[in-house]
């Protein structure tokens, strides 16, 4: 994840080639699977992620927050399918309903963060001069707090909730996405048509969202998909440490947390499970990542 | 030369002036009064009266202006002074000074043995492009970045449990006194969270390497007819880790910030024990020292590696 933020940004001064619609959708869809066989399988366990969160309710064996005295460390593949944990409720239910809390936290704190990382790196360089010194001064500010530690300490202001998780993953994404498309929007900058729109007389607003931010979204697009593998670890990561998502509130961080550290000889089943989940999400987010800035960007293959 | 390194300390201390700005600003801001957290902590309930409130503001120095409280904080971390903390009440440099060695110790244990691996996998990676050892080297650290750390620890204390029945000896003993007992508890913590810096550093060195390979002077060097081992580890090789010494402040502030998570699996009483440990009892004092002081060693060990940067390869001096 970071190397692939740090192989974009090492390419600077790319132009990248827009989303030119070749075929209809389900031809690209096919010939995206033919070229990218890895990405492919990242996009359908996304998608199958994406469904079981949506669908959780009917997927759920059980209610995920039901104890049950009876099936306190039941072993997986008796009555519940993965398991009881330290209180009886079902393993395989809890992950199910944590895989909305992982898509809502990735999705939302990678849209925000990269968003507003678009428009203060996009408007930086528009303006340039002291504006962009400036803003560049705070961006590299912010890069040097380690994002984990940055993320923490927001936690640690606004207190545990779902809500803030996204605020602060969402902060922490922002200063690294505003510096990589900042040297994208430098070579935007130099375009011509950007000359044209300022010689017409377009006011600010306009060249910077409707010039120069549309010719950065492929970089754009490529980012989020990253941030969203990024933002479920670091979620998990919060929640694991007990300062992200509430513990009543089913994660997968979350329930890594306490029992699954203390009764490891009891109930290996209680952190293999939810482990296994955020790793095989994650690895498939990455290879989509890879695959999606591969189509978008043939000049950064093999960075 | 010269000119170079002031130009890079000039930028520094802007940086760091904003960095503990910013810290100040999340932590001063956001929670609202730590006055109150301190009154409600104390009495569970709400309970106490506005003179109280007057008198823990005026205690804490909250009444202040913000700009003295700042300046106040500022100065004071200057003289290594961390104020107090709001929870264990007493002064925070204190516990920072037992904690820093510790997971200094972890850091630089992880980043070792990450290092002794990763090279060598990603030289023999690069090599042997294309056949099967290349292809296990890059499974190995496919997965290596993929796997979140804290996973990695379980996993590992999950390994040692279930095959040898045996838990690494939680808690620290010091490494000049007892330096067998400190490799044995701080061992696996290390492995765990350099697994990550392995993998992701056995990539860098193989794509670099890759790059080199291809070279001027790596074909100059075959031929005028040096050693096979020679063309590699000296010309080749050589130049393939320059990368690396950019990478690695990044590298250094995800190894700390991985300390946070390694530490509490493992119980290692360093600072992301403390740090986390502070959040959860609302003790902002420590929680910003803590930040501050991760952040400023990033921030200083970057420095360190532009200058050397600049030593090491000539050509960035002069852009």
């Amino acid at each position: 994840m970071a190397q692939a933020s740090r192989g974009i940004a090492a390419s600077s001064g790319v132009v990248i080639r827009g989303l030119r619609p070749r075929g209809t959708i389900w031809q690209q869809v096919g010939s995206f699977a033919r070229r990218k066989p890895l990405g492919a399988f990242g996009a359908v366990v996304a998608l199958m992620l994406i469904v079981v969160a949506i669908f959780a309710p009917f997927i759920a064996t059980k209610d995920p927050a039901e104890t049950n005295a009876a099936l306190v460390y039941a072993p997986p593949g008796s009555e519940l399918l993965l398991g009881g944990d330290q209180v009886g409720r079902d393993v395989f239910s809890r992950l199910v309903y944590g895989a909305r809390v992982s898509l809502y936290v990735g999705l939302l704190s990678a849209f925000i963060g990269a968003t507003i990382g678009m428009v203060v790196g996009v408007t930086s360089v528009h303006f340039g001069g002291k504006t962009d010194l400036i803003l560049q001064r705070i961006i590299d500010t912010m890069i040097a707090f380690p994002a984990l530690i940055l993320a923490i300490a927001i936690m640690a202001a606004l207190g545990a909730s779902l809500n803030n998780v996204v605020i602060a993953l969402s902060i922490a994404f922002m200063p690294s996405t505003a510096r990589v498309l900042r040297s994208q929007a430098l070579t935007v900058k130099e375009m011509d048509y950007i000359l044209a729109a300022r010689v017409i007389g377009a006011g600010h607003g306009r060249i910077i969202f409707r010039h120069m931010i549309p010719n950065c979204l492929a970089l754009y697009i490529v980012l989020v998909t990253v941030f969203l593998g990024t933002a479920i670890v670091a979620e998990a990561t919060l929640s694991f440490l007990g300062i992200g998502v509430p513990p009543d509130v089913p994660s997968w961080g979350g329930m890594l947390n306490g029992a699954a550290q203390r009764y490891v000889h009891l109930a290996p089943w209680l952190g293999v499970f939810p482990g296994l989940a955020i790793a095989i999400v994650v690895f498939a987010w990455n290879l989509l990542g890879d695959a999606l800035r591969d189509v978008l960007d043939p000049r950064l293959r093999g960075t | 030369m010269q000119a170079y390194i002031a130009k890079r300390f000039l930028l520094f201390i802007p940086t760091l002036l904003l960095a503990t700005l910013v810290v100040f600003i999340l932590l001063r801001l956001i929670p609202g009064d730590p006055a109150l957290v301190k009154l409600v902590g104390e009495t569970g309930e709400s309970h106490f009266t506005q003179a109280q409130l007057d008198a823990m503001r005026a205690k804490l120095g909250t009444d202040r202006p913000l700009y003295v409280q700042y300046g106040d904080w500022v100065w004071g971390m200057l003289r290594l002074d961390f104020g107090v903390s709001l929870f264990f009440e007493e002064a925070v440099s204190r516990d920072l000074a037992a904690k820093v060695p510790i997971t200094l110790e972890l850091t630089v244990l992880a980043l070792l043995i990450a290092t002794i691996i990763a090279v060598p996998l990603g030289l023999l990676s690069a090599i042997k492009q294309d056949t099967p050892a290349d292809y296990v080297a890059r499974i190995i650290t496919i997965t290596g970045v993929a796997l979140p750390n804290f996973w990695v620890g379980i996993l590992i204390v999950y390994f040692l449990v279930l095959l040898f029945g045996w838990m690494p000896p939680l808690g620290y003993a010091n490494v000049w006194e007892e330096p067998a007992t400190n490799l044995q508890q701080l061992i696996f913590p290390a492995l765990a969270l350099g697994f990550y810096n392995m993998a992701f550093t056995a990539r860098v060195t193989r794509s670099s390497m890759l790059e080199v390979y291809r070279e001027d002077y790596v074909r100059t060097a075959r031929a005028k007819g040096l050693a096979e081992r020679v063309v590699i580890l000296r010309h080749a090789l050589k130049n393939a880790l320059l990368p690396m010494v950019t990478v690695s402040g990044y590298e250094f502030g995800r190894l700390l910030a991985g300390t946070v998570v390694i530490e509490n699996i493992f119980m290692v009483p360093g600072m992301g024990k403390l740090l986390i440990d502070s959040v959860l009892h609302r003790d902002y004092t420590t929680v910003q020292a803590v930040v501050v002081v991760t952040t400023v060693s990033v921030l200083m060990l970057n420095l360190v590696l532009d200058v050397l940067y600049g030593w090491l390869n000539p050509r960035i001096r002069f852009t």
